[in-house]
């Protein structure tokens, strides 16, 4: 699966503006549009088996940086290139192929599953539109899919509103998985679940790593769950990246006025740790 | 002020029904919880515990088909679930305040935060036009809004989450209410804004003398603003006690299990194989479902047949501290877990 | 390990849906119990008319109802109960025709228009509007003008123009789902755009166009009865709604039920389709996002 050692995905001066609605007036007096810049001049790379988490509060751009890079927002100008093959360029069956080798998981369990189609048509429809090995004996390939996010072939026949929050998002893990991809980015794919589900998730995502090698970029605005996944961490601000490097370090010695300011502030369970302030 | 000797707020026994006469569906189960004046309390629980319905209870906001079913509530000596029309009124507009997750949809989005904030001073205090005026430049001076007056003249969409949580303090507590309840107030908001605001909430608690109640689903955010805590699981409150005293030494294996699910700083550069986190494995109960005696028994690793047995209550385990584990200490079975 | 997630295995109540009768609004049952005997009289009118539905008796004119003539006779002494089964056969035939031609059209069309955006979008809008503002009797006239009175006018004329509702509504719908997670998947997952338009947003978003079909058969009913009411529709002598209450109008003093009768059937069943249609969209609400 590694290319001689080499990134799995390069990122390279990815920026995205987008214009503001103009109200009638500004039309009318021909000003120029305000540019809002979601995503600016980002670059980066992602190792094989390696989990990077991508932080920043809301309006940060990291969601909008996510999705540029499997171009479900196109991106302006910069770079994305997917073990080598670049995907700025790519369009018609080529994009489709680099798209299954980068999936996604969203952050709405209730939202990212079609409602009219069971887990196991959901799962076998993925793996059958990129025929992938083992999906003629449908029940068998859904079931293997399955086991790899720990549920039991029972769930085939489920709907998405027969599952809890936490059982959705793993069967939106196990779609994903279901096309054999190179990199996931889970995008805030545990922030609207309890801690107790959320801590099985978390595990989850370490485990699929070790165990089919897939590289992770962890999209989360709680820099906690980011301490418990990732191997390295880049901290987003006003669409740029702030701060780079090993989790560890960042969140132990941060560099950057935004991320000190961001742990700063994080509730601390502990009640003697207090948080501080900054206003 | 208050003449009673007592708790300024107390839930006894209450329990909260969806569904009809023969049917019941029980959301919360015989809750029981007493806020003292001036007291920060913390409600935390996961999604589904009841938290939210618990306080809102207090209000009597609790929506059809739900009911307060049994037991009662009393601020200040005064049966809330009793009060007419006109009582619960005045009660609602003066002693308690409320404020919600999502500070967007509490406030009107076609008028401007001046009109609103002037309407209510004046139909809850019965101000003039123009003092309502100046007294709302001054709730929103109070709690940290820069330029208050040009403010005013804003409209919701005009201003950021953590401004719009802000304008419903100043609502909220616009008749220095003795009791304020906040339902997840800062879930919505980044983490720098939410530091803001819990401060905000503790600023004000120090001015106006206010109790406050927080539920919040974030052990964290409790951990950083309340004196006590009552942690909810499945309707039932299954332990209470100071924060810190809960924090070092929770006495009900579920607060155990939630306490070591919060994710941590800490855990950045750890080795993953070591000390994972093992969340809390099946699932919680539904709405309705009738589980004999403790309610947690099914998920819990110190569980002992018995337990499915006894009925729930809280047990003093401490000084302040109470249990509903009927394993007590539960933590001799650690061995065997 | 997996004991983290195994006991997801018993987990969760295991509901299914399924399509039946029980659980279903009261109105949904009402109003489809009234179609069910409309269609049914309708499709066995040959069966069950007791006369032939041109068959004149001119001993028997202006027969007030009785038990052989349970809606009474016409001028001519045609059994008017016969011909307004044949009527309703006739219109019924022809409505759901129309309607359900225009729906997918307008489905698709309205789907691929809120999914692609741009050119697309502003070519399917652009023509929706003109098809709205045009106005559509006058449209169905120039139809008939140039292909001759009868049904056809009817028949060509209201899909030309009656998809336009339908794709504005599924414009719409699509505009909220393209950006649901489940819509963004197909993409992130590399399903072509046809695989993410038919087989995973129409099925979500047709449901309000059915809803709207109930009101728009009505609409069809009535329109084709006006038609010929106006004599651009079906063609005497043979029975049509329309046609059997306009004869009935110049007798209405002296004769009521010759117009009133068949007029009160059309009622019937715009009552009972548009209870149908309510309940549908109460259960839509309900059903919501659980």
């Amino acid at each position: 699966m590694t290319q001689q050692g080499g990134p799995v995905l390069e990122v390279a001066g990815v920026t995205k503006e987008f214009s503001l609605r103009q109200t009638v007036g500004e039309r009318l007096s021909r000003s120029e549009p305000t540019v809002h810049r979601a995503v600016d001049d980002v670059s980066f790379t992602l190792q094989p088996g390696e989990i990077l988490g991508l932080a920043g509060g809301s309006g940060s751009g990291k969601t909008t940086l996510a999705r540029c890079l499997i171009r479900l927002v196109e991106p302006d100008t910069g770079t994305v290139r997917l073990g080598g093959a670049d995907m700025l360029a790519a369009s018609g069956a080529e994009l489709r192929e680099l798209r299954r080798r980068m999936q996604m998981v969203f952050q709405d369990p209730y939202a990212s599953l079609n409602p009219r189609m069971t887990v196991g048509q959901a799962i076998l429809e993925a793996g059958r539109v990129h025929r992938r090995p083992g999906s003629e004996d449908g029940e068998r390939f859904v079931a293997g899919v399955l086991e790899r996010v720990h549920l039991s072939p029972s769930f085939a026949d489920r709907r998405p509103r027969d599952l809890s929050g936490g059982q959705r998002q793993r069967v939106a893990v196990a779609r994903a998985l279901a096309v054999d991809p190179e990199v996931l980015i889970a995008d805030e794919a545990v922030s609207a679940l309890d801690v107790s589900v959320q801590a099985q998730l978390l595990k989850l995502f370490v485990d699929l790593r070790d165990q089919l090698g897939v590289a992770i970029i962890f999209v989360a605005h709680q820099l906690a769950v980011i301490a418990e996944v990732a191997d390295r961490v880049a901290v987003m601000h006003e669409g740029r990246i702030v701060e780079l490097g090993e989790t560890a370090t960042v969140f132990g010695a941060p560099r950057d006025a935004y991320t000190k300011a961001l742990l700063a502030a994080h509730p601390r369970p502990n009640p003697r740790t207090k948080q501080e302030v900054r206003t | 002020m208050s003449t009673t000797v007592g708790p300024l707020l107390s839930i006894a026994d209450v329990s909260i029904a969806f569904g009809n006469e023969h049917e019941p569906l029980c959301a919360v189960r015989s809750v029981s919880l007493e806020v003292e004046a001036g007291e920060v309390v913390g409600l935390v629980g996961e999604s589904g515990s009841g938290k939210s319905l618990t306080c809102r209870s207090v209000m009597r906001l609790v929506a059809q088909p739900g009911r307060v079913s049994n037991g009662s509530i009393q601020f200040d000596g005064r049966d809330v679930l009793a009060m007419s029309p006109a009582e619960l009124r005045a009660f609602r507009a003066g002693d308690v305040g409320m404020i919600y997750q999502d500070p967007f949809s509490s406030l009107n989005p076609v008028y401007r935060i001046g009109d609103q904030l002037v309407e209510t001073l004046r139909a809850n205090r019965g101000l003039r036009k123009a003092e309502a005026r100046s007294e709302a430049a001054m709730l929103l001076e109070r709690v940290g809004i820069p330029d208050p007056q040009r403010r005013l003249l804003s409209y919701p969409h005009e201003l950021s989450g953590g401004m719009r949580q802000r304008v419903m303090i100043a609502l909220a507590t616009a008749s220095r209410p003795r009791l304020l309840i906040a339902d997840e107030p800062t879930t919505a908001l980044d983490v720098t804004t939410q530091a803001q605001i819990l401060e905000l909430l503790l600023e004000m608690r120090e001015q106006l003398g206010m109790a406050i109640l927080l539920v919040s689903h974030d052990f964290g955010v409790i951990a950083q603003v309340c004196d006590r805590v009552a942690v909810m699981y499945g309707g039932h409150i299954v332990e209470t006690g100071a924060v810190g005293a809960i924090y070092d030494n929770p006495q009900h294996p579920y607060t155990r299990a939630l306490l070591e699910s919060v994710p941590e700083l800490e855990a950045a550069g750890r080795d993953r194989s070591e000390q994972p986190r093992p969340g809390i494995p099946g699932r919680p109960p539904e709405l309705g479902e009738e589980l004999p005696g403790c309610v947690f028994a099914p998920r819990c690793g110190y569980a002992r047949p018995t337990c499915r047995e006894v009925p729930m209550t809280l047990v003093p385990v401490g000084p302040a501290q109470a249990s509903a584990c009927p394993v007590q200490p539960f933590r001799q079975q650690e061995a065997r877990a | 390990m997996n004991a983290v997630a195994m006991p997801a295995a018993a987990e969760g109540v295991r509901r299914r849906r399924r399509l039946s009768l029980r659980g279903q609004p009261k109105s949904v049952l009402v109003g489809g119990a009234i179609v069910a005997v409309l269609v049914l009289a309708a499709v066995l009118a040959p069966l069950i008319a007791p006369y032939g539905q041109n068959e004149l008796d001119f001993a028997q004119q202006l027969a007030a109802p009785s038990a052989s003539h349970l809606f009474g006779t016409d001028d001519a002494g045609r059994d008017v109960f016969t011909r307004t089964l044949y009527g309703l056969r006739v219109d019924l035939a022809i409505v759901l025709f129309v309607t359900y031609v225009s729906l997918p059209l307008g489905v698709v069309a309205g789907a691929m228009a809120g999914y692609h955006g741009g050119w697309v979008d502003a070519a399917v809008s652009r023509i929706t509007d003109v098809m709205v503002s045009f106005p559509f009797i006058v449209l169905v006239i120039a139809i008939v003008a140039i292909v001759g009175p009868g049904t056809k006018g009817v028949l060509i004329g209201v899909p030309i123009a009656g998809w336009a509702l339908y794709a504005r509504l599924a414009r719409s719908e699509m505009l909220v789902l393209r950006e649901q997670p489940f819509m963004l998947a197909t993409t992130a997952l590399g399903y072509t755009q046809r695989r993410a338009i038919f087989r995973h947003a129409i099925p979500n978003l047709i449901r309000s166009s059915l809803i709207y079909s109930t009101v728009d058969l009505v609409v069809n009913l009535m329109l084709l009865a006006s038609l010929s009411y106006l004599g651009l529709g079906a063609q005497p002598p043979n029975a049509e709604l329309g046609s059997v209450i306009a004869q009935g109008q110049s007798t209405l003093l002296n004769a009521w039920w010759v117009a009133t009768l068949p007029g009160l059937v059309l009622v019937l069943f715009g009552v009972g389709v548009g209870l149908i249609g309510d309940g549908l969209s109460d259960g839509r609400l309900r059903g919501g996002r659980a």
